[in-house]
């Protein structure tokens, strides 16, 4: 498979603002469903494990014009609730039969609420994310809650959740963690073979298809990476902070890398990578989950940070890891988690004396010259005098 | 309103809260230990069984707000880079600690020995006192209380904040005040609680009477200091709900109205509902829309934040965790928007109301996303009229008095001609 075949797949399924691919896969046998998630995280596990397909719902981006969704939400509050309201709205996920809303901010959460009273047919449910605290008591909390889904899911479709399906499950999601990982890995090695535009599209398709084909278009496309790696090129190594909910406009993410910069890390999509490690196959599945949850999740904003200096630490790691240059933190506006957390992460980076720019966005942005001379300019720097 | 004007409950009020302004400045001599936590989930009996004072940074910042100090702070927080969406209350609280940590009372107010993070109801909470343990470098103890996705608390959801309260809180603050746990101590505290929330109760539903002796917004607030903050559990906090219901109890007696900033508001032509916090940089001035038109509010949300007494909850000194657990989970926003609805729809009943309000503010997301569809779902299960205006918590920025003058009118002349029968004015 040629890389452009795979990345105008992905582009493809990701413009595509009816969900076709999903449709597609319910319409294939009867009785099959699909249940959405909001970001961030969702344990889509057990929506496999109920036999359910899980559609990630990321908001109609740039190419969703909003028209019921703003008649929801005063002007203070982000772009992704109205955008994905729209998206109900105008019947386009009327297709799913359970949507789940994690707990990653109050507007996400809040939103669980709405759902219940706009579409009270629905299974909607809200996930409380265990947060911090004694690991042992939030496992034990957050298997439960797990149990609760996984019955409900359960009902939902028809198929109840056994011990053998989250198994199967576990095994599925262990494979795309690991082929993710393995994107990430060679992008950060080799930034000029991996644009971050292609990266960011393939995730996103995979969160609108069955796991299986996600599965078999990142394998083709890392072994078309690995067959044309592409001309090195020098250029800044960044990190994008901030964009784990609302996503930047793909517009946006082009930008960054055509103003002299390289992205090597980043938390789109961060629902993907949010456990670092895989979750053990052995014993009680769902206790499994609970701890890969607990005590492998990556620490990011919408998180407790347990350690007192883990804000401070976060973003000179990040960097090292990825060994950047510099970070960019880049939030949707209103974005609560982001924006409170970025004076402590931005400290941090200063103290390590990381070179860092900021600017908001907005999922629909559509002008994207003042990030470009922003990043520019940033880039610039860090390549002219080793910083900003 | 004039200091002869008001209520003896404000009056006694006003010293509670100036004397435990004066405690806590004291606190580094007289080694009281100083607890910081949030409003709603707030344990304050337990923070109390163990000796400590407890400090609430959201009434420092609304106090702050009300004494016209909040935009200086907020614009402080600002140049140190706390960007302009973000909680006006956060900003306020961080502008105040650069400025010399000097209460909103001009005492200063002592550094945590303890950052109790009861994470009820608010997201913004665990990102402001993150920020504050950066600025403090002291131990934090985060209790996690579940948010009532689906309606009710599950077995499951109690028996974790219960565990956390135990087997994480309990030890952290021996810990840090060099006490043991004393259970008996916290059960005599619960019971005070339990009989001020009874008077406390008692006040709130006197609006169902006309004319309504109390304001259940504006009035409120004032009503729901003491067992919302430093006082619940404590023999001051007894003694004032005592006080309070008596005098509220006399005045529906008498057949009179709450005094407000336009006098005493005997005549009241519309009884409202309101949903959403007030306004705290020009809370006089909006009260004052509401008392010039005659407006009384009978029945709000906000003054349910730090506890759903009126829907039946007490604390239970027989079952001391347990009932800590009941009290977090229960607060108004930790239940979801189907539950806010059904508070409303039912206060618009039970209270007579007229119309219903919703007063949006920038700041919390945790009140305002999803306010435009309860307006929906309120209108339309109670046929009444709502009305929806905007502004914030304590950032001045956001207060534009003439608009929200002219929405309110606009809403007053059409529960006017709703009133005359001439149907809905768009």
């Amino acid at each position: 498979m040629k890389r452009s075949e795979i990345v105008d797949w992905a582009t493809e399924v990701c413009e595509d603002l009816e969900f076709g691919a999903a449709r597609q896969w319910i319409s294939q046998e009867p009785g099959r469903r699909a249940a959405g998630y909001l970001p961030v995280y969702a344990p889509r596990e057990i929506i496999r494990a109920a036999g359910m397909l899980p559609v990630g719902v990321h908001g109609g981006g740039d190419r969703l014009e909003i028209i019921r969704g703003d008649a929801f939400y005063q002007s203070y509050i982000c772009h992704l609730p109205r955008s994905v309201v729209e998206l109900a709205q105008s019947g386009r996920l009327d297709f799913l039969s359970a949507v789940l809303f994690p707990a990653t901010c109050d507007v996400i959460r809040n939103l669980s609420g709405m759902w219940q009273l706009l579409y009270p047919k629905l299974y909607v449910r809200y996930l409380d994310l265990p947060q911090g605290g004694e690991p042992e008591l939030a496992t034990d909390f957050w298997r439960d809650e797990l149990a609760v889904l996984a019955r409900d899911l359960g009902e939902a479709s028809g198929s109840a959740v056994g011990e053998a399906g989250l198994r199967e499950a576990i095994g599925a999601y262990n494979t795309a963690r690991s082929l993710i990982r393995e994107l990430y890995r060679t992008r950060r090695d080799a930034p000029w073979s991996v644009p971050t535009e292609e990266l960011y599209l393939l995730l996103r398709a995979g969160e609108l298809v069955p796991l299986e084909e996600f599965v078999a278009r990142v394998r083709g496309y890392l072994a078309a990476v690995e067959a044309e790696p592409g001309r090195v090129r020098d250029r800044a190594r960044v990190v994008v902070a901030g964009s784990f909910c609302e996503q930047p406009p793909i517009g946006l993410i082009k930008t960054i890398e055509r103003s002299g910069c390289f992205i090597v890390d980043d938390d789109f999509l961060l629902g993907n990578r949010m456990l670092d490690a895989d979750v053990a196959l052995d014993g009680d599945p769902l206790r499994n989950l609970a701890e890969a949850f607990v005590r492998h999740s990556v620490r990011n904003s919408t998180l407790y940070e347990p350690d007192p200096a883990g804000k401070q630490r976060l973003i000179r790691d990040r960097v090292a890891a990825a060994r950047a240059d510099g970070v960019i933190f880049a939030s949707a506006s209103f974005c609560d988690p982001a924006l409170l957390d970025r004076p402590m992460l931005k400290a941090g980076a200063e103290a390590a004396g990381i070179p860092c720019i900021a600017f908001q966005f907005a999922e629909n942005t559509g002008q994207f010259q003042q990030f470009r001379e922003q990043a520019g300019t940033f880039a610039d720097a860090i390549k002219l005098w080793g910083g900003a | 309103m004039a200091e002869d004007d008001k209520d003896r409950s404000m009056v006694l009020q006003k010293e509670m809260l100036a004397e435990h302004y004066r405690r806590l400045e004291a606190a580094p001599e007289t080694r009281e230990p100083v607890v910081y936590t949030f409003v709603p989930g707030n344990l304050t009996e337990l923070i109390r069984s163990f000796g400590a004072l407890p400090v609430l940074p959201e009434i420092n910042a609304l106090q702050s707000a009300m004494r016209g100090k909040s935009g200086a702070y907020i614009a402080a927080a600002e140049r140190s880079g706390h960007s302009e969406d973000v909680c006006s209350y956060v900003k306020c609280d961080i502008g105040m600690l650069k400025a010399g940590n000097v209460s909103p009372t001009g005492t200063r107010l002592p550094k945590p020995d303890l950052l109790l993070l009861s994470y009820t109801g608010c997201y913004t909470f665990m990102k402001w006192f993150e920020l504050l343990r950066e600025e403090y470098q002291c131990p934090t103890v985060f209790l996690q209380v579940p948010y009532q996705g689906d309606g009710e608390q599950s077995p499951a959801m109690r028996a974790y904040v219960e565990r956390q309260i135990r087997e994480s809180l309990i030890p952290a603050l021996e810990k840090v005040t060099g006490r043991r746990y004393d259970e008996d101590r916290l059960r005599e505290n619960l019971k005070r609680s339990a009989a001020a929330e009874d008077d406390l109760v008692a006040v709130l539903q006197s609006a169902r009477k006309t004319p309504s002796p109390i304001d259940a917004y504006f009035g409120a607030v004032y009503y729901v200091g003491p067992i919302f903050s430093a006082f619940r559990g404590t023999e001051e906090g007894l003694a004032y709900y005592r006080a309070l219901r008596e005098e509220v109890e006399g005045r529906a007696a008498r057949g009179e109205g709450p005094a407000t900033p336009a006098g005493r508001l005997d005549v009241q032509k519309y009884r409202l509902v309101v949903e959403g916090p007030p306004n705290w940089t020009h809370f006089r001035e909006f009260w004052k829309m509401f008392a010039e038109e005659g407006a009384v509010v009978v029945a709000s949300t906000y003054s349910k934040v730090g506890g759903t007494y009126d829907l039946g909850f007490r604390h239970d000194p027989a079952d001391p965790l347990g009932t800590m657990a009941d009290y977090c989970s229960g607060c108004y926003t930790n239940r979801n928007l189907p539950s806010r609805v059904d508070m409303l729809a039912r206060y618009a009943e039970e209270y007579g109301a007229d119309g219903f309000l919703i007063h949006s503010v920038k700041s919390c997301n945790s009140f305002s996303a999803g306010q435009l569809t309860i307006l929906r779902e309120v209108e339309r299960r109670t046929g009444l009229p709502g009305s929806f205006i905007e502004s914030d918590l304590v950032d001045p920025r956001y207060f534009s008095a003439a608009n929200l003058k002219n929405r309110m009118e606009s809403y007053f002349q059409m529960l006017e001609a709703r009133r005359a029968g001439a149907g809905v004015v768009a």
